[in-house]
């Protein structure tokens, strides 16, 4: 896979990404959040309603994310390299406000109905299990981090992004009633994005095999 | 009529709780998009409605007339909460004829002007416990669907009733999808529809019934969870067998035939202990057959209900 150190730098000043710009363009649907809340339009059910949105946003900025190799390598756009790490962090952040919405607004702390509703709800482990995941991966995603884990093993530990992402797709796929519309479009898009790694990784092990 | 709809008025100020919330015109407004308003005002009850209080009725306080108007689950309109709010304007209700047939003696095609006249139409306030869990309190307005069946008289091989719902995927754009098998069909054993908490619905909060509510008739059974009060019937069939329902079709391991509330059988893939009334935070327990045991629990005093859940 086209990570790390082969990875092609980008060549100019000239061309650099605006990140602090990314971040604000990312916190828009965090701002559209807001501004419903401000004039009461989080429907009936505004807790059920600002769970949807922010597990819905945690899996957009999720694919988004898993995109960002793909489209570096088929478009030859080494540009795109430094958002891996942004997207990733934003991921988690809408994550951590979709978690606190179902800890604080839906459980309100209540422990008891919270260690009842893991073991009752699948859906729930599914996603607090993905949680987990992206909370080490945002945890370790500093620079320090890669030094004290050491290269090899920060890299094995942040492809387990895909299972975070394998996960958090189930986790919409069985809470949904019936119209399975979206968690479908969503499963569509992360097995088009793993499938490309299996195919990378495929060639990788024949073209070693050839040599 | 206007002298109707005033002692309604009369009625939501002189109660101690807030209970008239969605009567309280200048809220409404500023919540819902005046077109909404607007033809609310249009759907002037058309018959005197019994405005003493059911012995049926709760007293909690009722979920705003805005939120029992905008977040429902009517899967004809959509799958989204506001679709039905959104779409149901294609529903026409005018020339609507519902018929009763199967196994009675006096199958009859009824428009809803014969409803109106069959019975007293009276207020109910009822619990709604949605599957989903959470729920609502609605003042619904109708009779006793047994006074309907009373009308048709049942054979004697009368043991289930079926309910069918419109299938138009032109005034229903969300029958375009096959996201379950049209027509809706829903079915109640026939002591269950003879109970006389089981209601025939035509309105709610003193008006008629808004088309995203199940216009123009509907039935509610509000012991059991609400998928199982079929909406906008238009063939009320009286059976021998059990007749399908759209929801145990679909998913039978998840939505059974009986499907009454019950804090004590969990859906498959989340508990039913507690719900969030709308409109409140903290969860609320729910309870046993929806709070209406005293009336219902004998009609399942052989059932075992986790079986027959």
């Amino acid at each position: 896979m086209a990570y790390s150190a082969r990875a092609p730098r980008p060549s100019s000043k000239s061309k650099r990404l605006n990140i602090p710009l990314i971040w604000l363009g990312s916190s828009l649907p965090l701002v559209v959040l807001v501004l419903r809340a401000i004039t009461s339009e989080l429907t009936a059910n505004p807790i059920e309603f600002i769970s949807q949105f922010t597990g819905w946003w945690t899996l957009v900025f999720l694919m988004l994310t898993l995109s960002v190799t793909p489209i570096r390598a088929l478009f030859n756009m080494p540009l795109v390299f430094p958002l891996r790490r942004t997207l990733g962090l934003i991921t988690f952040f809408y994550s951590l406000v979709h978690f606190l919405s179902w800890l604080v607004l839906d459980q309100y702390f209540d422990w008891t109905e919270i260690l009842l509703d893991l073991m009752d709800r699948p859906f729930i482990y599914f996603g607090f299990t993905a949680f987990v995941g992206l909370l080490i991966l945002a945890i370790t995603s500093i620079n320090r981090a890669k030094v004290i884990i050491g290269p090899m093993r920060w890299i094995w530990l942040h492809k387990s992004v895909y299972i975070v992402a394998i996960l958090g797709v189930i986790h919409f796929f069985i809470l949904v009633k019936r119209d399975i519309t979206e968690p479908l479009i969503f499963a569509s898009v992360l097995f088009l994005l793993l499938g490309y790694r299996i195919l990378v990784f495929i060639r990788k092990k024949r073209k070693l095999r050839i040599k | 009529m206007f002298a109707h709809q005033r002692s309604l008025l009369e009625r939501c100020s002189s109660r101690d709780d807030d209970g008239c919330r969605g009567g309280g015109a200048s809220l409404a407004s500023l919540v819902i998009p005046k077109s909404a308003v607007e033809s609310r005002e249009a759907s002037k009850f058309p018959v005197p409605l019994d405005a003493k209080k059911s012995k049926f009725s709760s007293d909690e306080e009722q979920t705003s007339y805005s939120d029992v108007t905008r977040y429902n689950n009517f899967y004809e309109f959509g799958t989204g909460k506001e679709d039905p709010f959104e779409q149901a304007h294609r529903l026409k209700t005018d020339e609507w004829k519902i018929q009763v047939i199967g196994e009675v003696n006096r199958p009859k095609t009824f428009d809803i002007d014969d409803l109106l006249r069959l019975a007293p139409i009276e207020e109910r306030i009822y619990r709604l416990r949605c599957v989903e869990a959470w729920s609502m309190v609605i003042p619904w307005a109708g009779f006793p669907l047994s006074k309907l069946l009373n009308v048709v008289q049942p054979t004697g091989n009368a043991r289930f009733v079926e309910f069918v719902s419109l299938h138009d995927p032109e005034q229903m754009p969300g029958q375009k999808s096959p996201v379950l098998d049209w027509p809706y069909t829903e079915g109640l054993r026939i002591d269950e529809a003879m109970n006389p908490l089981a209601l025939l619905t035509v309105g709610l909060y003193g008006e008629i019934l808004p088309n995203q509510n199940g216009a123009p008739v509907r039935i509610v059974v509000p012991w059991k969870y609400g998928f199982k009060s079929a909406k906008s019937i238009v063939t009320i069939r009286v059976t021998e067998r059990q007749p399908n329902s759209s929801w145990n079709l679909t998913n039978p391991k998840e939505y059974g035939f009986y499907s009454n509330v019950n804090p004590n059988v969990s859906h498959p893939r989340w508990s039913q202990r507690r719900e969030r009334r709308i409109g409140e935070f903290l969860k609320r327990d729910t309870l046993m057959f929806n709070g209406y045991s005293e009336w219902v629990a004998d009609l399942y005093a052989d059932l075992d209900l986790t079986k027959y859940f």
